[in-house]
Parts: structure tokens; sequence; C-alpha cells
């Protein structure tokens, strides 16, 4: 096989391109030198240390139960993630974690129930490393989204509830809307992969020498993996804001922005 | 009595927004809840139907605690109107048929004229609709639900003196064939143009409860700064 390997001296030497932002930063007065300078080597050393405990965990003479832990505190940690990036609204961490641990769940026994990959450590955890990843985003993205919506919306809102409507029923179509901008992203992520760009999964298979069509297989199965985990933690996040966003007695709770 | 309060605490951010100590609304006619900005008056009309809740007191509602009706039915007995046209997209008579799931046309047209709509506006979009029109579609989708009472939260204050004069008259109309309706304003002279009664609130308490014209001769230095306002 005709693999890319990167040498020690390789990696060296694409350092020079952190030199060019490095003196782009300087030349341009930025101020981001010393930012640019620490971001490469932490990014470098948590490298290294995930490699290394990657290396163990995914190896096959491992327990596949390693590779278990380490998805279960990927989806823990994407839980804080969330709630530092969507701190206003209410209940976001149970429902992040609630979210992605649901769309771990599908699609996870999808991809190895049907046998698309074999379940092993080197395929579980990078696997649901993307699920994890991307779903972060989108949960993000619906949580915010509806509360903005109902910030926004909260006069028609109320004027619904006012006419005898259940907080269900009255904030169906911002639910429905907020979900439709969560996932339109990805939606169109997936209509132009392979035209607009060559997605990460499919670069590293041809860079590691695999054959393109191969390459392109197995991210076609990643991307729709991806795709239904997002649906799914988009829609559970939704509609569980949806509920939390009314009291018992059909009020709209008081909304703090963004 | 339409509505009783007592001892009715309600605390906001910056302190409470309303302190009721007794409060009765009888169930006729058009009892204005007049005072300036910030005094408590919609927070007052929102207890009503429950879309606020008070941290203490009671409220009865015809002599009984307002929240042993469920929520849902209360409000639909309890209308309400509020300040801005609250359109919902649509048609005119998809809007009424959020409040009522199976109106049919003729009923969706005799309450379009019961506020002075012809039928001819059901089939025209809400959004398209002037501000007094629109208006006039809500108080028509709040009657939709066939309530007892009508709340209206200062449903003039975007609209132009014609359109305040048509809405003025609407409601007088309901309130003669015999819908008590709760109006909220800042406007005095508004509140003389349509009150059988009125409750003056000023930092969230009730500082006069009466006919309109004693609301004039009142000597409490809050009132007459608040009537100062209006007239400067």
């Amino acid at each position: 096989m005709n693999t890319a390997d990167v040498t020690t001296l390789g990696l060296v030497a694409s350092l020079l391109l952190v030199v060019v932002a490095i003196g782009l930063s300087a030349t341009q007065r930025l101020g981001l030198e010393k930012d640019i300078v620490w971001a490469t080597l932490r990014s470098l050393i948590q490298l290294l240390i995930v490699g290394a405990v990657l290396a163990f965990v995914i190896d096959p003479e491992q327990p596949l139960i390693l590779s278990w832990g380490w998805v279960l505190a990927m989806v823990a940690f994407a839980g804080v993630v969330i709630r530092r990036r969507a701190p206003e609204v209410p209940g976001v961490l149970p429902l992040g974690m609630l979210a992605i641990g649901a769309a771990s769940l599908v699609t996870l026994a999808v991809i190895f129930g049907l046998g698309v990959f074999p379940l092993e450590g080197r395929t579980l955890v990078p696997l649901a490393g993307m699920m994890v990843g991307n779903s972060m985003n989108a949960t993000v993205l619906a949580a915010r989204r509806v509360v903005d919506e109902f910030r926004e919306n909260r006069p028609e809102v109320e004027a619904r509830l006012a006419l005898g409507q259940s907080g269900r029923l009255a904030g169906r179509r911002y639910l429905r809307t907020a979900l439709r901008t969560a996932l339109t992203p990805q939606i169109e992520t997936t209509k132009a992969v392979g035209l607009v760009f060559l997605p990460g999964a499919m670069t590293g298979l041809i860079l590691a020498g695999v054959d393109p069509v191969e390459a392109v297989r197995v991210q076609a199965a990643i991307m729709y993996l991806i795709l239904g985990s997002v649906a799914t933690t988009a829609t559970v996040m939704t509609l569980g804001i949806g509920r939390r966003l009314f009291t018992d007695d059909h009020r709209l709770i008081r909304l703090l922005r963004s | 009595m339409l509505f009783s309060f007592e001892n009715i605490q309600l605390h906001g951010v910056g302190g409470p927004r309303l302190a009721v100590r007794h409060l009765q609304i009888p169930a006729d006619g058009m009892s204005v809840i007049v005072g300036p900005s910030g005094a408590g008056k919609s927070t007052l009309l929102r207890l009503c139907n429950r879309l606020e809740v008070a941290d203490s007191g009671a409220i009865e509602f015809h002599g009984v605690d307002l929240n042993a009706t469920p929520v849902l039915d209360l409000r639909r007995a309890v209308g309400m109107v509020f300040q801005e046209p609250v359109r919902f997209g649509g048609t005119v008579l998809d809007n009424l048929r959020e409040a009522d799931g199976l109106i049919n046309d003729e009923a969706a047209r005799m309450l379009l004229e019961r506020v002075g709509l012809d039928g001819s506006f059901l089939s025209r979009l809400a959004d398209e609709l002037s501000g007094g029109e629109a208006q006039r579609m809500c108080i028509a989708r709040a009657l939709a639900t066939g309530p007892e009472l009508l709340l209206m939260d200062e449903p003039t204050s975007s609209l132009d003196p014609a359109a305040t004069q048509l809405i003025e008259q609407q409601a007088i109309a309901l309130t003669e064939a015999g819908m008590p309706v709760l109006w909220v304003t800042h406007d005095t002279a508004q509140m003389q143009r349509i009150a059988s009664r009125v409750i003056c609130l000023i930092d969230g308490a009730v500082a006069y409860e009466g006919p309109a014209s004693g609301l004039f001769d009142s000597q409490e230095p809050e009132i007459v700064a608040f009537l100062a306002e209006q007239t400067s």
C-alpha cells in the first residue's frame, strides 16, 4: 500500500505554516502571536496524549468495554461543552447528554447492528467521536434557536395560550422552525460533500493509501451516520427544551438573552 | 363579583410589581384599569387568565378560587386582546380557527360582524390588514372561544384615532350586550370615554377605585402627579 506517512521531520516542516500565521499576525499587528504558539503547542500535546491513550484503548487485545467507556466520556464532555455554549437554555446539560446519548444509541445500533462496520475499538471510538462532535454542534444550534424563537415570538405564543391552547400546541410551530434551522446546515453539508469539499475521513483514508472508491464507501456510511445522529440529537433537544419552556399550568417562562 | 383579589403580592427582579390588598371587579360594564407605565396594570390583567401567577394571596373568579378551574378552560372563558394586534399566519379565517378549529364560514362571518368587519375579510391575509382591522380580527378571535368576559390590554395604543374610536365602540357594544370588559389604559381621556368604573394603580397598588369622575377629585399626591403628567 502506498501510504502517506508523516515523518517527524515532515511534522516539523508543517510547522512552517504556523510560522506563516505568526508572521501574518505580527505584520498586521493582531497581537495573536502568543495565542498561535500556545494553540499549536497545546494541540500537539493534546493529540499526542489522546493518541497514546487511544492506542491503548483501541488495542485489539484490550476489552471492548474500554472503548465504550471512552464513548461515554465523550458524551459527558459534550454535555459540558453544550452547557458552556448555551448557558441561557434551561436544563441544557441533562438534555444535551440525553440527546447525544439517544443519538449514540440509535446510530451506533444501526451501524454495528446491521454490520456496516465491525464492532471493534478502532471503529467504535472514531465513529462515535465524529458522531458526538457533529451532534454537539447541532445540539447547541437547536437549543439556542429554540430559545431565540420563543423569545422573539413571545407575543404570538402568549396570544395562543390566551386562546386556551396548551403549551405544547402553542409552541409547536416555533419548535418546528427551530428544528429546521438546526438541521439545515447538516443537510446542506451532505449535499455539498464531494463537490465543495472532501470530508476528513475520506481524505484521511486516501492519504493512508486506501482505494478512493473504498474511501467513498466508508465516507458515505459516516455521512449518513452523522446525518442520522444530528437529526436525532436536534429533535430530542428541541422537544426537550420545548417542554421546559412552559410551566405545568401552560405559562411561557421568562427567557434570558444569549 | 367577577374577580376578587385579596392580599396579592407579585415580585419582579427589581422589587414588588404588584401589591393589591383588596380589590373586587363586578361582573358587568367596562372596568378600566388606569395608571402610569410600570404601575402593574397589565400584570393585574394577566393574573385574571393566569398568564401570570401571584407569589401570594388569593384570586376568586365568580367566588371560586381561580386555580380551581382548569387553566385552559379558564383561558377560553376569559378572552384576552393584547396591546399590539397579534397576527398568526394565513387568512383571517385561519386566525379564527386557531381559537376554534371547528368554526364554519357562517359562524366566522357572524363573529366578524360583531367587530364591524364584513365577511369578505375571511379570505384576506392577516398580514395585509391595517392595524385597526387586525385588532378587530383579534377581538373576533378572542370571541371565538365563547368567553364570558374580555381582558383588553391597551388595545388601541398602536392605533390611529379613527381606529381607536372604532375599537372603543366595539368594546362598549360588547358590554351593552352583557359581556363585561376589563380595559387597561394609561390614557385618562380614553378612560373617561369608556369607563363605567375605574381602578387606578400606582406603583403596583390600588390608589383609587370608583367612578371615573371621582379620580379627578382625588387629593392623593400620586394620583394628582399622574393626572398632571397626563395634561402636560
